[in-house]
């Protein structure tokens, strides 16, 4: 009965390490590992809308990326405004022009008019990458301006989020965003107009907490993470590990915060779908 | 730097005392016959809010406050004074039924934030929140809000998109706590004093950022603070009162669009 005398280990050179081996060999950025479902593959299989080729999550994009993605008819408002550093925070202006840098954005949103299907769209996206999406002054602003020109204009907002809270940087008149944002979604709802916030990885914090849950319809890419206080501190605060979906945007679904889960590639019709079926 | 680190660690340190007047005493002595109203009527009931109407001097006027609780058993109950969901949406609706009744809405706050649970998040504490920063924009009736201890970010403001926004002399009002922004910044908490100093979280501060319209003077005897609160907010009431629904709505509107 040899076959059940076998060894449950396979025995290698010691002096072999494969895994180090594997690294020096393989290009960096060449196989790129899926942070939701952990599976790694090869880059190109993520195709041009870097969608994970097995669990559909959707990597981290430019909001200039998720722009160009969406549509190449469009015209940027506010991109000249600039923040202040209301609380003389060390270290902060060279943390803005990097950021500024890295994602050739003023803040951490884009915004402006576009067109999608065909369809004229008072458009948002906000971008991870600036700082992690915090919402700062001059994002408060854009966003509260897109709602107004909106208005003025009747024109539909659609609006990405992803976003790590009110920027800690910019204190308090950062937490007031979210009264000044919140007023100008009041105010573009009771003109009768649409709001469809999309909520991508990650949307957290003072975000969540305002502009997007206030949307008429509100979508999610999968797999996203939503929530609105960090999933360490409640940890802490229950002293109880949470299960890995817990702040996902499928759980919100089910417990009845988001209307619609949308794959990446689907989400030019759908956009168009709910705006003319809100007109 | 280092003294106004130390200025502003005190005034955490205040804000943050044992001695700080409740909730229940605070509304007791603001207004007279106060019936206190249970329930978002649809979850639950969170005792880290109390609501209710009685009279302020000869107003009838609606009462929404967080409440840390004096027990035990009751700051177990309320988190400590972080609201859930059910108090947010409690908070919500005694506001449409203030405005139904014209009744002038009176919010007083202590809490550290929204509470960070499991079951707050899965009930949509985001949503909760969100829902009352567009409905106090919306609301018909004078609104005044009171800071007398922690203002502790989205879980304060939620309570604080008002015609006028007051701190008493010991309270804070900030995006996070200092200990949570010296953990993120310096990933060292310990470190709390000296982000205080930093973030400017004081009455005095937020007054010249113009986030808060006045600062409450907070006299040892609990009595005359109470007295003098009170006087202050039936003159600010009734002079809200002569605006029509829509001019007051146009000014709050204004106060926020600044920032």
């Amino acid at each position: 009965m040899y076959l059940f005398k076998k060894n449950s280990y396979v025995e290698t050179h010691p002096r072999r390490q494969p895994e180090k081996q594997f690294k020096q060999q393989v290009p960096d950025n060449m196989f790129i590992q899926c942070p939701y479902c952990k599976r790694g593959f090869y880059y190109r299989n993520f195709g041009t809308l870097r969608v994970c080729p097995d669990c559909g999550y959707g990597l981290r994009l430019k909001a200039t990326e998720r722009l160009n993605l969406l549509t190449a008819d469009y015209t940027p408002w506010d991109e000249d405004l600039q923040t202040t550093d209301p609380l003389d925070f060390p270290g902060y202006p060279e943390k803005l022009r990097k950021a500024q840098a890295a994602t050739k954005l003023n803040d951490s949103i884009w915004t402006g008019i576009a067109r999608i299907r065909g369809l004229e769209i008072a458009l948002g996206i906000m971008d991870s990458n600036f700082i992690m999406g915090s919402l700062g002054t001059v994002t408060g602003e854009k966003i509260t301006r897109l709602f107004e020109r909106a208005i003025e204009q009747k024109l539909p907002v659609v609006l990405f989020t992803a976003s790590g809270g009110a920027r800690m940087q910019e204190g308090m008149p950062a937490l007031m965003q979210m009264a000044k944002i919140s007023q100008a979604v009041a105010r573009h709802s009771e003109a009768g107009l649409f709001y469809m916030p999309i909520l991508t990885d990650p949307t957290t914090g003072g975000v969540t907490a305002s502009f997007a849950m206030q949307g008429d319809i509100i979508a999610a890419e999968p797999h996203t993470l939503v929530g609105f206080a960090g999933r360490r501190v409640i940890e802490q605060t229950i002293n109880k590990a949470l299960p890995e979906d817990f702040q996902s945007g499928e759980q919100l679904q089910k417990n009845g915060f988001v209307d619609k889960i949308v794959p990446r590639s689907e989400l030019s019709d759908f956009i168009a779908q709910v705006v003319s079926l809100n007109q | 730097m280092a003294q106004k680190s130390k200025a502003a660690a005190a005034v955490v340190k205040a804000a943050r005392s044992a001695d700080k007047i409740s909730t229940r005493a605070l509304i007791n002595g603001l207004v007279t016959d106060f019936v206190e109203l249970h329930g978002d009527r649809s979850s639950g009931d969170d005792p880290a809010i109390v609501g209710g109407i009685g009279y302020l001097g000869t107003r009838p006027v609606t009462i929404i406050a967080t409440q840390k609780g004096e027990t035990v058993e009751e700051k177990i109950a309320t988190h400590n004074g972080d609201p859930e969901p059910q108090g947010y949406r409690k908070a919500l609706r005694l506001m449409a039924q203030a405005a139904k009744f014209k009744r002038p809405v009176i919010t007083l706050i202590n809490t550290a934030g929204a509470y960070p649970g499991a079951d707050a998040e899965q009930h949509g504490q985001g949503e909760a929140i969100a829902a009352l920063l567009e409905a106090s924009y919306q609301l018909k009736v004078p609104f005044i809000a009171t800071i007398f201890g922690e203002g502790g970010s989205g879980g304060a403001l939620a309570l604080a998109c008002a015609d006028e926004v007051w701190m008493f002399e010991n309270s804070i009002y900030s995006v996070l706590s200092p200990e949570g922004f010296a953990s993120i910044l310096w990933k060292d908490s310990g470190r709390a004093d000296e982000a205080a100093g930093l973030m400017k979280l004081t009455p005095s501060d937020l007054l010249s950022l113009k986030i808060i319209d006045q600062v409450i003077s907070e006299p040892s005897n609990q009595d005359k603070l109470v007295k003098n609160l009170k006087k202050k907010l039936i003159l600010k009431v009734a002079e809200l009162n002569q605006l029509a629904p829509e001019q007051l709505i146009e000014k709050r509107l204004a106060r926020f669009r600044k920032f």
